[in-house]
Protein backbone atom coordinates (compact mmCIF):
# COMPACT_ATOMS: atom_id res chain seq x y z
CA UNK A 1 0.00 0.00 0.00
CA UNK A 2 2.90 2.31 0.71
CA UNK A 3 4.24 1.61 -2.75
CA UNK A 4 0.94 2.70 -4.25
CA UNK A 5 1.31 6.07 -2.68
CA UNK A 6 5.01 6.47 -3.23
CA UNK A 7 5.61 10.20 -3.29
CA UNK A 8 5.63 11.72 -6.71
CA UNK A 9 4.43 8.69 -8.57
CA UNK A 10 1.98 10.64 -10.66
CA UNK A 11 2.75 14.27 -9.93
CA UNK A 12 6.08 14.95 -8.28
CA UNK A 13 5.69 18.68 -7.67
CA UNK A 14 2.99 19.08 -5.04
CA UNK A 15 3.48 15.93 -3.07
CA UNK A 16 4.70 17.43 0.15
CA UNK A 17 2.47 18.48 2.99
CA UNK A 18 1.85 22.21 3.31
CA UNK A 19 1.47 24.35 6.40
CA UNK A 20 -1.73 26.33 6.97
CA UNK A 21 -1.96 29.60 8.91
CA UNK A 22 -5.18 31.23 9.97
CA UNK A 23 -4.47 34.76 11.04
CA UNK A 24 -7.08 36.95 12.65
CA UNK A 25 -9.84 35.18 10.78
CA UNK A 26 -13.35 36.56 11.27
CA UNK A 27 -16.65 35.82 9.60
CA UNK A 28 -20.22 36.88 10.22
CA UNK A 29 -23.42 35.99 8.42
CA UNK A 30 -26.82 37.51 7.91
CA UNK A 31 -28.22 40.76 6.55
CA UNK A 32 -26.58 43.99 7.62
CA UNK A 33 -28.16 45.18 10.82
CA UNK A 34 -28.79 41.64 12.02
CA UNK A 35 -25.36 40.17 11.41
CA UNK A 36 -24.34 37.27 13.56
CA UNK A 37 -20.65 36.89 14.23
CA UNK A 38 -19.64 33.26 13.85
CA UNK A 39 -15.87 33.42 13.96
CA UNK A 40 -13.65 36.14 15.36
CA UNK A 41 -9.93 36.50 15.50
CA UNK A 42 -9.03 32.87 14.87
CA UNK A 43 -5.27 32.60 14.73
CA UNK A 44 -3.63 29.22 14.54
CA UNK A 45 -0.70 27.67 12.71
CA UNK A 46 -1.07 24.16 11.39
CA UNK A 47 2.25 22.44 10.82
CA UNK A 48 2.95 20.64 7.55
CA UNK A 49 2.00 16.97 7.83
CA UNK A 50 0.06 17.44 11.03
CA UNK A 51 -3.43 16.15 11.70
CA UNK A 52 -5.38 18.89 13.41
CA UNK A 53 -8.83 18.08 14.73
CA UNK A 54 -11.22 21.00 14.98
CA UNK A 55 -13.78 20.47 17.73
CA UNK A 56 -16.71 22.61 18.64
CA UNK A 57 -20.39 22.63 19.36
CA UNK A 58 -22.90 22.68 16.57
CA UNK A 59 -22.93 26.00 14.72
CA UNK A 60 -19.70 27.26 16.24
CA UNK A 61 -18.09 27.86 12.86
CA UNK A 62 -16.00 24.70 12.44
CA UNK A 63 -17.11 24.22 8.87
CA UNK A 64 -16.76 27.92 8.13
CA UNK A 65 -13.13 27.75 9.16
CA UNK A 66 -12.57 24.80 6.85
CA UNK A 67 -14.42 26.44 3.99
CA UNK A 68 -12.20 29.49 4.33
CA UNK A 69 -9.14 27.28 3.91
CA UNK A 70 -10.71 25.62 0.87
CA UNK A 71 -11.47 28.99 -0.71
CA UNK A 72 -15.18 28.14 -0.73
CA UNK A 73 -15.92 31.02 1.61
CA UNK A 74 -14.38 34.46 1.90
CA UNK A 75 -13.73 35.66 5.46
CA UNK A 76 -14.68 39.19 6.53
CA UNK A 77 -11.46 39.69 8.42
CA UNK A 78 -8.01 38.16 8.44
CA UNK A 79 -6.72 35.60 6.00
CA UNK A 80 -5.69 32.03 5.48
CA UNK A 81 -2.19 31.29 4.26
CA UNK A 82 -1.26 27.98 2.76
CA UNK A 83 2.45 27.44 2.56
CA UNK A 84 2.88 31.17 3.06
CA UNK A 85 0.64 32.36 0.24
CA UNK A 86 -2.89 33.64 0.90
CA UNK A 87 -5.92 31.63 -0.19
CA UNK A 88 -7.80 33.53 -2.86
CA UNK A 89 -10.64 31.50 -4.32
CA UNK A 90 -10.70 27.75 -4.85
CA UNK A 91 -7.23 26.47 -4.09
CA UNK A 92 -5.59 23.71 -6.11
CA UNK A 93 -3.46 22.77 -3.13
CA UNK A 94 -6.45 21.75 -1.03
CA UNK A 95 -8.94 18.94 -1.38
CA UNK A 96 -12.18 18.64 0.54
CA UNK A 97 -14.28 15.71 1.67
CA UNK A 98 -17.69 16.70 2.98
CA UNK A 99 -20.00 15.13 5.52
CA UNK A 100 -22.12 13.80 2.67
CA UNK A 101 -20.29 12.01 -0.15
CA UNK A 102 -21.60 14.51 -2.73
CA UNK A 103 -20.91 12.18 -5.63
CA UNK A 104 -22.40 12.79 -9.07
CA UNK A 105 -25.15 10.16 -9.29
CA UNK A 106 -24.86 9.78 -13.06
CA UNK A 107 -21.18 8.92 -12.92
CA UNK A 108 -19.52 5.68 -11.93
CA UNK A 109 -17.40 5.67 -8.78
CA UNK A 110 -14.38 5.69 -11.06
CA UNK A 111 -15.52 8.79 -12.91
CA UNK A 112 -16.37 10.46 -9.61
CA UNK A 113 -12.86 9.91 -8.30
CA UNK A 114 -11.50 11.28 -11.56
CA UNK A 115 -13.27 14.60 -10.87
CA UNK A 116 -10.67 15.13 -8.15
CA UNK A 117 -7.69 14.79 -10.47
CA UNK A 118 -5.74 17.99 -10.91
CA UNK A 119 -6.12 19.51 -14.37
CA UNK A 120 -2.48 19.00 -15.10
CA UNK A 121 -2.81 15.22 -14.78
CA UNK A 122 -2.50 13.48 -18.13
CA UNK A 123 -5.20 11.04 -19.24
CA UNK A 124 -3.15 7.88 -18.77
CA UNK A 125 -1.58 8.96 -15.49
CA UNK A 126 -4.98 10.08 -14.25
CA UNK A 127 -6.53 6.73 -15.07
CA UNK A 128 -3.76 4.91 -13.25
CA UNK A 129 -4.11 7.20 -10.26
CA UNK A 130 -7.86 6.61 -10.06
CA UNK A 131 -7.30 2.85 -10.17
CA UNK A 132 -4.68 3.08 -7.41
CA UNK A 133 -6.95 5.13 -5.20
CA UNK A 134 -9.96 2.88 -5.66
CA UNK A 135 -7.74 -0.03 -4.73
CA UNK A 136 -6.49 1.91 -1.71
CA UNK A 137 -10.01 2.49 -0.39
CA UNK A 138 -10.97 -1.09 -1.24
CA UNK A 139 -13.38 -0.26 -4.04
CA UNK A 140 -11.53 -1.45 -7.13
CA UNK A 141 -14.22 -4.05 -7.78
CA UNK A 142 -16.89 -1.35 -7.67
CA UNK A 143 -15.20 1.06 -10.06
CA UNK A 144 -18.03 0.75 -12.59
CA UNK A 145 -20.86 1.02 -10.07
CA UNK A 146 -23.01 4.09 -9.63
CA UNK A 147 -23.11 5.83 -6.24
CA UNK A 148 -26.66 4.69 -5.47
CA UNK A 149 -25.62 1.08 -6.02
CA UNK A 150 -23.18 1.14 -3.10
CA UNK A 151 -23.51 1.69 0.64
CA UNK A 152 -23.07 4.99 2.43
CA UNK A 153 -19.67 3.95 3.73
CA UNK A 154 -18.51 3.01 0.26
CA UNK A 155 -19.75 6.31 -1.12
CA UNK A 156 -17.85 8.13 1.61
CA UNK A 157 -14.69 6.18 0.77
CA UNK A 158 -15.15 7.22 -2.85
CA UNK A 159 -15.41 10.81 -1.69
CA UNK A 160 -12.15 10.39 0.22
CA UNK A 161 -10.49 8.87 -2.85
CA UNK A 162 -11.71 11.82 -4.92
CA UNK A 163 -10.07 14.21 -2.48
CA UNK A 164 -6.84 12.21 -2.53
CA UNK A 165 -6.83 12.21 -6.33
CA UNK A 166 -5.98 15.87 -6.09
CA UNK A 167 -2.62 15.07 -4.47
CA UNK A 168 -3.50 17.69 -1.90
CA UNK A 169 -0.94 19.51 0.17
CA UNK A 170 -3.80 20.05 2.64
CA UNK A 171 -6.64 17.62 3.09
CA UNK A 172 -9.79 19.25 4.49
CA UNK A 173 -12.27 16.86 6.04
CA UNK A 174 -15.62 18.28 7.13
CA UNK A 175 -17.08 15.68 9.50
CA UNK A 176 -16.44 13.04 6.88
CA UNK A 177 -17.42 10.15 9.13
CA UNK A 178 -20.26 11.89 10.96
CA UNK A 179 -23.06 10.24 9.01
CA UNK A 180 -21.63 6.72 9.13
CA UNK A 181 -22.58 3.94 11.50
CA UNK A 182 -20.23 3.33 14.41
CA UNK A 183 -18.41 0.32 12.94
CA UNK A 184 -17.91 1.83 9.51
CA UNK A 185 -16.67 4.99 11.19
CA UNK A 186 -13.92 3.15 13.06
CA UNK A 187 -12.83 1.44 9.87
CA UNK A 188 -12.79 4.76 8.02
CA UNK A 189 -10.70 6.33 10.78
CA UNK A 190 -8.18 3.52 10.45
CA UNK A 191 -8.17 3.99 6.69
CA UNK A 192 -7.47 7.70 7.14
CA UNK A 193 -4.51 6.97 9.41
CA UNK A 194 -3.24 4.40 6.96
CA UNK A 195 -3.42 6.91 4.13
CA UNK A 196 -1.81 9.60 6.24
CA UNK A 197 0.99 7.20 7.19
CA UNK A 198 1.73 6.49 3.56
CA UNK A 199 1.27 10.02 2.28
CA UNK A 200 1.76 12.46 5.14
CA UNK A 201 -0.32 15.36 3.97
CA UNK A 202 -1.61 18.05 6.32
CA UNK A 203 -5.09 17.16 7.51
CA UNK A 204 -7.70 19.49 8.98
CA UNK A 205 -10.46 17.36 10.39
CA UNK A 206 -13.66 18.97 11.56
CA UNK A 207 -15.52 16.75 13.99
CA UNK A 208 -17.91 16.91 16.90
CA UNK A 209 -16.67 13.59 18.20
CA UNK A 210 -14.10 14.02 20.98
CA UNK A 211 -13.00 10.40 20.77
CA UNK A 212 -12.43 10.68 17.06
CA UNK A 213 -10.30 13.76 17.63
CA UNK A 214 -8.26 12.03 20.32
CA UNK A 215 -7.77 8.96 18.18
CA UNK A 216 -6.71 10.68 14.98
CA UNK A 217 -5.21 14.05 15.72
CA UNK A 218 -1.77 15.31 16.67
CA UNK A 219 -3.39 18.41 18.09
CA UNK A 220 -6.96 19.36 18.90
CA UNK A 221 -8.31 22.85 18.34
CA UNK A 222 -11.45 23.67 20.29
CA UNK A 223 -13.54 26.49 18.86
CA UNK A 224 -15.81 28.25 21.31
CA UNK A 225 -16.57 31.45 23.14
CA UNK A 226 -13.90 32.64 25.49
CA UNK A 227 -15.91 35.14 27.49
CA UNK A 228 -19.60 35.86 27.39
CA UNK A 229 -19.33 39.43 26.17
CA UNK A 230 -17.85 38.83 22.77
CA UNK A 231 -19.98 37.26 20.08
CA UNK A 232 -18.61 34.45 17.93
CA UNK A 233 -16.20 31.59 18.41
CA UNK A 234 -12.47 31.78 18.57
CA UNK A 235 -9.65 29.47 19.67
CA UNK A 236 -10.80 28.27 23.08
CA UNK A 237 -8.10 25.66 23.45
CA UNK A 238 -5.31 24.13 21.42
CA UNK A 239 -3.93 20.95 22.95
CA UNK A 240 -1.40 18.41 21.84
CA UNK A 241 -2.70 14.87 22.13
CA UNK A 242 -0.14 12.78 24.02
CA UNK A 243 1.25 9.52 22.69
CA UNK A 244 1.58 8.25 19.16
CA UNK A 245 -1.04 6.55 17.06
CA UNK A 246 -2.68 4.10 17.33
CA UNK A 247 -3.59 5.29 20.77
CA UNK A 248 -5.06 3.17 23.50
CA UNK A 249 -8.64 4.30 23.73
CA UNK A 250 -8.73 3.42 27.41
CA UNK A 251 -5.62 5.18 28.70
CA UNK A 252 -6.12 7.29 31.82
CA UNK A 253 -4.28 10.24 30.28
CA UNK A 254 -6.62 10.31 27.29
CA UNK A 255 -9.54 9.90 29.67
CA UNK A 256 -8.55 13.06 31.53
CA UNK A 257 -8.06 14.95 28.26
CA UNK A 258 -11.43 13.72 27.04
CA UNK A 259 -13.13 15.01 30.18
CA UNK A 260 -11.50 18.40 29.92
CA UNK A 261 -12.36 18.70 26.20
CA UNK A 262 -15.94 17.68 26.89
CA UNK A 263 -16.25 20.26 29.63
CA UNK A 264 -14.93 22.89 27.20
CA UNK A 265 -17.75 21.84 24.90
CA UNK A 266 -20.23 22.32 27.70
CA UNK A 267 -20.65 18.66 28.67
CA UNK A 268 -19.81 18.06 32.32
CA UNK A 269 -19.97 15.09 34.63
CA UNK A 270 -18.43 12.59 32.20
CA UNK B 1 -13.94 5.31 33.45
CA UNK B 2 -17.61 4.64 34.04
CA UNK B 3 -19.85 6.67 31.79
CA UNK B 4 -16.89 8.25 30.08
CA UNK B 5 -17.86 7.29 26.59
CA UNK B 6 -19.83 10.11 25.03
CA UNK B 7 -20.52 8.56 21.68
CA UNK B 8 -21.92 5.31 20.47
CA UNK B 9 -18.63 3.87 19.40
CA UNK B 10 -16.91 2.15 22.23
CA UNK B 11 -15.93 -1.26 20.97
CA UNK B 12 -12.33 -1.28 19.82
CA UNK B 13 -12.51 -3.73 16.95
CA UNK B 14 -9.56 -5.43 15.43
CA UNK B 15 -8.50 -3.52 12.38
CA UNK B 16 -7.02 -5.59 9.67
CA UNK B 17 -7.14 -5.69 5.94
CA UNK B 18 -8.81 -3.17 3.74
CA UNK B 19 -12.36 -4.46 4.15
CA UNK B 20 -13.48 -1.12 5.32
CA UNK B 21 -17.17 -1.18 4.70
CA UNK B 22 -19.85 -3.05 6.51
CA UNK B 23 -21.09 -4.41 3.19
CA UNK B 24 -20.01 -7.74 1.80
CA UNK B 25 -17.59 -7.09 -1.01
CA UNK B 26 -18.55 -10.15 -2.99
CA UNK B 27 -21.04 -8.70 -5.47
CA UNK B 28 -19.00 -7.90 -8.51
CA UNK B 29 -19.74 -5.61 -11.40
CA UNK B 30 -20.83 -8.61 -13.47
CA UNK B 31 -23.47 -9.57 -10.94
CA UNK B 32 -24.74 -6.01 -10.88
CA UNK B 33 -24.96 -6.03 -14.65
CA UNK B 34 -26.89 -9.31 -14.62
CA UNK B 35 -29.27 -7.89 -12.05
CA UNK B 36 -29.85 -4.79 -14.12
CA UNK B 37 -30.44 -6.85 -17.28
CA UNK B 38 -33.00 -9.02 -15.45
CA UNK B 39 -34.73 -5.91 -14.17
CA UNK B 40 -34.89 -4.52 -17.66
CA UNK B 41 -36.41 -7.77 -19.02
CA UNK B 42 -39.05 -7.75 -16.31
CA UNK B 43 -39.67 -4.07 -17.05
CA UNK B 44 -40.11 -4.79 -20.76
CA UNK B 45 -42.63 -7.55 -20.01
CA UNK B 46 -44.61 -5.24 -17.78
CA UNK B 47 -44.58 -2.52 -20.40
CA UNK B 48 -45.97 -4.80 -23.11
CA UNK B 49 -48.69 -5.93 -20.71
CA UNK B 50 -49.55 -2.33 -19.89
CA UNK B 51 -49.64 -1.50 -23.60
CA UNK B 52 -52.15 -4.28 -24.28
CA UNK B 53 -54.32 -3.21 -21.35
CA UNK B 54 -54.19 0.37 -22.60
CA UNK B 55 -55.70 -0.77 -25.93
CA UNK B 56 -58.86 -2.09 -24.29
CA UNK B 57 -60.62 1.26 -23.94
CA UNK B 58 -59.88 2.45 -27.51
CA UNK B 59 -61.14 -0.92 -28.80
CA UNK B 60 -64.36 -0.56 -26.80
CA UNK B 61 -64.76 2.97 -28.10
CA UNK B 62 -64.38 1.72 -31.67
CA UNK B 63 -66.98 -0.95 -31.01
CA UNK B 64 -69.39 1.60 -29.53
CA UNK B 65 -68.80 3.86 -32.52
CA UNK B 66 -69.53 1.00 -34.92
CA UNK B 67 -72.68 -0.09 -33.07
CA UNK B 68 -74.08 3.43 -32.72
CA UNK B 69 -73.72 4.11 -36.44
CA UNK B 70 -74.81 0.64 -37.62
CA UNK B 71 -77.95 0.79 -35.48
CA UNK B 72 -78.87 4.15 -37.00
CA UNK B 73 -78.60 5.98 -33.67
CA UNK B 74 -76.52 8.64 -35.49
CA UNK B 75 -77.18 9.74 -39.03
CA UNK B 76 -74.14 9.46 -41.33
CA UNK B 77 -74.09 13.25 -41.67
CA UNK B 78 -73.67 13.50 -37.89
CA UNK B 79 -71.30 10.63 -37.32
CA UNK B 80 -70.14 8.48 -40.23
CA UNK B 81 -69.38 4.82 -39.57
CA UNK B 82 -65.82 3.56 -39.04
CA UNK B 83 -65.99 1.97 -42.45
CA UNK B 84 -66.92 5.30 -44.05
CA UNK B 85 -63.99 7.00 -42.37
CA UNK B 86 -61.73 4.21 -43.58
CA UNK B 87 -63.07 4.63 -47.11
CA UNK B 88 -62.42 8.36 -46.89
CA UNK B 89 -58.84 7.60 -45.88
CA UNK B 90 -58.36 5.16 -48.77
CA UNK B 91 -59.86 7.69 -51.15
CA UNK B 92 -57.48 10.43 -50.01
CA UNK B 93 -54.51 8.10 -50.17
CA UNK B 94 -55.42 7.00 -53.70
CA UNK B 95 -55.56 10.61 -54.77
CA UNK B 96 -52.13 11.07 -53.26
CA UNK B 97 -53.33 13.79 -50.90
CA UNK B 98 -53.27 12.23 -47.45
CA UNK B 99 -49.57 11.44 -47.39
CA UNK B 100 -48.76 14.99 -48.45
CA UNK B 101 -50.97 16.47 -45.75
CA UNK B 102 -49.37 14.25 -43.11
CA UNK B 103 -45.82 14.84 -44.31
CA UNK B 104 -46.09 18.61 -44.51
CA UNK B 105 -47.70 18.81 -41.06
CA UNK B 106 -45.09 16.51 -39.53
CA UNK B 107 -42.33 18.52 -41.13
CA UNK B 108 -43.72 21.77 -39.72
CA UNK B 109 -44.07 20.26 -36.26
CA UNK B 110 -40.57 18.84 -36.24
CA UNK B 111 -38.94 22.01 -37.56
CA UNK B 112 -40.82 24.23 -35.14
CA UNK B 113 -40.21 21.85 -32.27
CA UNK B 114 -36.47 21.67 -32.97
CA UNK B 115 -36.11 25.45 -33.28
CA UNK B 116 -38.25 26.12 -30.22
CA UNK B 117 -36.51 23.48 -28.12
CA UNK B 118 -33.05 24.72 -29.12
CA UNK B 119 -33.96 28.32 -28.28
CA UNK B 120 -35.59 27.15 -25.06
CA UNK B 121 -32.45 25.30 -24.02
CA UNK B 122 -30.25 28.30 -24.73
CA UNK B 123 -32.53 30.78 -22.96
CA UNK B 124 -33.23 28.42 -20.06
CA UNK B 125 -29.53 27.75 -19.53
CA UNK B 126 -28.66 31.44 -19.76
CA UNK B 127 -31.34 32.63 -17.36
CA UNK B 128 -31.02 29.64 -15.07
CA UNK B 129 -27.30 30.13 -14.60
CA UNK B 130 -26.64 33.84 -14.91
CA UNK B 131 -27.96 36.11 -12.21
CA UNK B 132 -27.70 39.18 -14.44
CA UNK B 133 -29.49 37.60 -17.39
CA UNK B 134 -32.13 36.37 -14.98
CA UNK B 135 -32.81 39.80 -13.53
CA UNK B 136 -32.75 41.47 -16.95
CA UNK B 137 -34.80 39.03 -18.98
CA UNK B 138 -37.11 37.01 -16.77
CA UNK B 139 -39.86 39.67 -16.47
CA UNK B 140 -39.83 40.14 -20.25
CA UNK B 141 -40.08 36.44 -20.98
CA UNK B 142 -42.80 36.06 -18.37
CA UNK B 143 -44.79 38.79 -20.11
CA UNK B 144 -44.29 37.20 -23.53
CA UNK B 145 -45.43 33.87 -22.16
CA UNK B 146 -48.62 35.50 -20.93
CA UNK B 147 -49.57 36.45 -24.51
CA UNK B 148 -52.14 33.92 -25.77
CA UNK B 149 -50.58 32.00 -28.62
CA UNK B 150 -53.13 32.94 -31.24
CA UNK B 151 -52.48 36.63 -30.63
CA UNK B 152 -49.24 36.18 -32.54
CA UNK B 153 -50.94 34.95 -35.68
CA UNK B 154 -51.98 38.29 -37.24
CA UNK B 155 -48.58 39.75 -36.59
CA UNK B 156 -46.73 36.74 -38.00
CA UNK B 157 -48.94 36.74 -41.10
CA UNK B 158 -48.25 40.42 -41.70
CA UNK B 159 -44.56 40.24 -41.03
CA UNK B 160 -43.68 36.91 -42.53
CA UNK B 161 -46.63 36.24 -44.82
CA UNK B 162 -48.73 33.16 -45.45
CA UNK B 163 -45.95 30.66 -45.97
CA UNK B 164 -43.99 27.94 -44.25
CA UNK B 165 -41.91 30.36 -42.19
CA UNK B 166 -44.84 31.92 -40.40
CA UNK B 167 -46.24 28.51 -39.46
CA UNK B 168 -42.90 27.18 -38.27
CA UNK B 169 -42.37 30.39 -36.31
CA UNK B 170 -45.70 30.02 -34.53
CA UNK B 171 -44.87 26.41 -33.64
CA UNK B 172 -41.43 27.54 -32.48
CA UNK B 173 -43.08 29.99 -30.10
CA UNK B 174 -45.28 27.20 -28.81
CA UNK B 175 -42.41 24.78 -28.29
CA UNK B 176 -40.09 27.37 -26.77
CA UNK B 177 -41.87 28.07 -23.50
CA UNK B 178 -42.23 24.58 -22.00
CA UNK B 179 -38.55 23.84 -22.62
CA UNK B 180 -37.45 27.23 -21.36
CA UNK B 181 -39.57 27.10 -18.21
CA UNK B 182 -38.68 23.57 -17.12
CA UNK B 183 -34.97 23.99 -17.82
CA UNK B 184 -34.82 27.39 -16.14
CA UNK B 185 -36.52 26.15 -12.98
CA UNK B 186 -34.54 22.90 -12.88
CA UNK B 187 -31.21 24.71 -13.21
CA UNK B 188 -32.12 26.97 -10.31
CA UNK B 189 -32.74 23.90 -8.18
CA UNK B 190 -29.66 21.83 -8.93
CA UNK B 191 -28.35 20.43 -5.65
CA UNK B 192 -26.15 23.22 -4.27
CA UNK B 193 -24.01 20.70 -2.42
CA UNK B 194 -23.07 18.94 -5.64
CA UNK B 195 -22.23 22.20 -7.34
CA UNK B 196 -20.14 23.30 -4.38
CA UNK B 197 -18.26 20.00 -4.28
CA UNK B 198 -17.51 20.27 -7.98
CA UNK B 199 -16.37 23.86 -7.56
CA UNK B 200 -14.11 22.78 -4.72
CA UNK B 201 -12.41 20.47 -7.20
CA UNK B 202 -11.75 23.34 -9.55
CA UNK B 203 -14.67 22.98 -11.95
CA UNK B 204 -16.23 26.21 -13.17
CA UNK B 205 -17.87 27.82 -16.17
CA UNK B 206 -18.54 25.52 -19.09
CA UNK B 207 -16.92 22.51 -17.43
CA UNK B 208 -19.15 22.90 -14.38
CA UNK B 209 -22.17 23.26 -16.66
CA UNK B 210 -21.34 20.15 -18.67
CA UNK B 211 -20.21 18.03 -15.73
CA UNK B 212 -22.80 18.86 -13.09
CA UNK B 213 -25.55 21.26 -14.01
CA UNK B 214 -26.73 19.91 -17.37
CA UNK B 215 -26.64 16.23 -16.38
CA UNK B 216 -28.56 17.10 -13.23
CA UNK B 217 -31.41 18.62 -15.24
CA UNK B 218 -31.65 16.00 -17.99
CA UNK B 219 -34.83 14.40 -16.59
CA UNK B 220 -36.49 17.80 -16.22
CA UNK B 221 -35.34 18.77 -19.70
CA UNK B 222 -37.05 15.74 -21.17
CA UNK B 223 -40.35 16.44 -19.49
CA UNK B 224 -40.07 19.95 -20.90
CA UNK B 225 -39.40 18.54 -24.36
CA UNK B 226 -42.46 16.29 -24.18
CA UNK B 227 -44.66 19.20 -23.17
CA UNK B 228 -43.12 21.21 -26.00
CA UNK B 229 -43.91 18.51 -28.54
CA UNK B 230 -47.54 18.45 -27.45
CA UNK B 231 -47.62 22.24 -27.74
CA UNK B 232 -46.05 21.99 -31.20
CA UNK B 233 -48.94 19.86 -32.48
CA UNK B 234 -51.42 22.24 -30.87
CA UNK B 235 -49.84 25.24 -32.56
CA UNK B 236 -49.58 23.38 -35.83
CA UNK B 237 -53.35 22.97 -36.03
CA UNK B 238 -53.81 26.60 -35.03
CA UNK B 239 -51.45 27.74 -37.77
CA UNK B 240 -52.98 25.50 -40.42
CA UNK B 241 -56.56 26.29 -39.51
CA UNK B 242 -55.94 29.98 -40.05
CA UNK B 243 -53.83 30.12 -43.15
CA UNK B 244 -52.71 27.10 -45.11
CA UNK B 245 -53.31 25.24 -48.33
CA UNK B 246 -51.81 21.98 -47.11
CA UNK B 247 -51.57 19.98 -43.95
CA UNK B 248 -53.91 18.35 -41.46
CA UNK B 249 -55.27 21.64 -40.12
CA UNK B 250 -56.10 22.70 -43.66
CA UNK B 251 -57.79 19.34 -44.23
CA UNK B 252 -59.96 20.10 -41.19
CA UNK B 253 -61.10 23.53 -42.47
CA UNK B 254 -61.62 22.28 -45.97
CA UNK B 255 -63.66 19.30 -44.78
CA UNK B 256 -65.74 21.54 -42.57
CA UNK B 257 -66.56 23.78 -45.54
CA UNK B 258 -67.51 20.75 -47.65
CA UNK B 259 -69.41 19.06 -44.85
CA UNK B 260 -67.11 16.00 -44.91
CA UNK B 261 -67.53 14.78 -41.33
CA UNK B 262 -65.76 11.53 -42.28
CA UNK B 263 -62.61 13.45 -43.21
CA UNK B 264 -62.81 15.56 -40.06
CA UNK B 265 -62.94 12.45 -37.92
CA UNK B 266 -60.16 10.89 -39.96
CA UNK B 267 -57.98 13.97 -39.36
CA UNK B 268 -58.69 13.98 -35.65
CA UNK B 269 -57.72 10.30 -35.44
CA UNK B 270 -54.57 10.99 -37.45
CA UNK B 271 -53.61 13.87 -35.15
CA UNK B 272 -54.12 11.64 -32.13
CA UNK B 273 -52.01 8.85 -33.60
CA UNK B 274 -49.25 11.17 -34.80
CA UNK B 275 -49.12 13.09 -31.53
CA UNK B 276 -49.07 9.92 -29.48
CA UNK B 277 -46.41 8.28 -31.67
CA UNK B 278 -44.02 11.21 -31.61
CA UNK B 279 -44.53 11.50 -27.85
CA UNK B 280 -43.83 7.80 -27.45
CA UNK B 281 -40.57 8.15 -29.40
CA UNK B 282 -39.53 11.02 -27.18
CA UNK B 283 -40.60 8.95 -24.19
CA UNK B 284 -38.20 6.20 -25.24
CA UNK B 285 -35.39 8.74 -25.45
CA UNK B 286 -36.42 10.06 -22.05
CA UNK B 287 -36.31 6.63 -20.48
CA UNK B 288 -32.83 6.10 -21.85
CA UNK B 289 -31.69 9.51 -20.65
CA UNK B 290 -33.11 9.11 -17.17
CA UNK B 291 -31.41 5.75 -16.85
CA UNK B 292 -28.18 7.30 -18.02
CA UNK B 293 -28.25 10.55 -16.08
CA UNK B 294 -30.43 10.19 -13.01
Amino acid sequence: MTALLAPGKTRPSSKQALGVSFSGLGRSFGPSGARRVVLRDVTVDVRPGEILAILGTSGCGKSTLLRAAAGLDVPDAGEVLIDGTPVDGIDERCAVAFQEPRLLPWHTLQANVAIGLPRSAGAAAGKAKVRELLELVGLDRFAKHRPREVSGGMAQRTSLARALARNPGVLLLDEPFGALDALTRIKMQDLLLEIHGAQPTTVLLVTHDVDEALQLADRVLVLGRTDDDAEGSTVAELVTVPGSRPRNRNSAELGRLRSSLLSLLGVTGH
Amino acid sequence: MSGQVPTGRAIPLSKEGSEVSGVPLTTGAAAARRLRAAERRRGAGRRIGALLLGLIVPALLLLGWYLSTASGFFRPSQLPSPAAVYTAAVDLVERGLLTDHILISTQRVLLGFLCGAALGVVAGALLGLSRIADVLLTPMIGALRAVPSLAWVPLLLLWIGINEDSKVTLITIGAFFPVFTTLYLALRHVDRNLVEAARAFGLNGVRLLLTVQLPAVVPALFSGLRLALAQAWLFLVAAELLAASMGLGYLLTESQQNGRVDRIILTIILLAVLGKSTDALLGLAERWAVRRWA
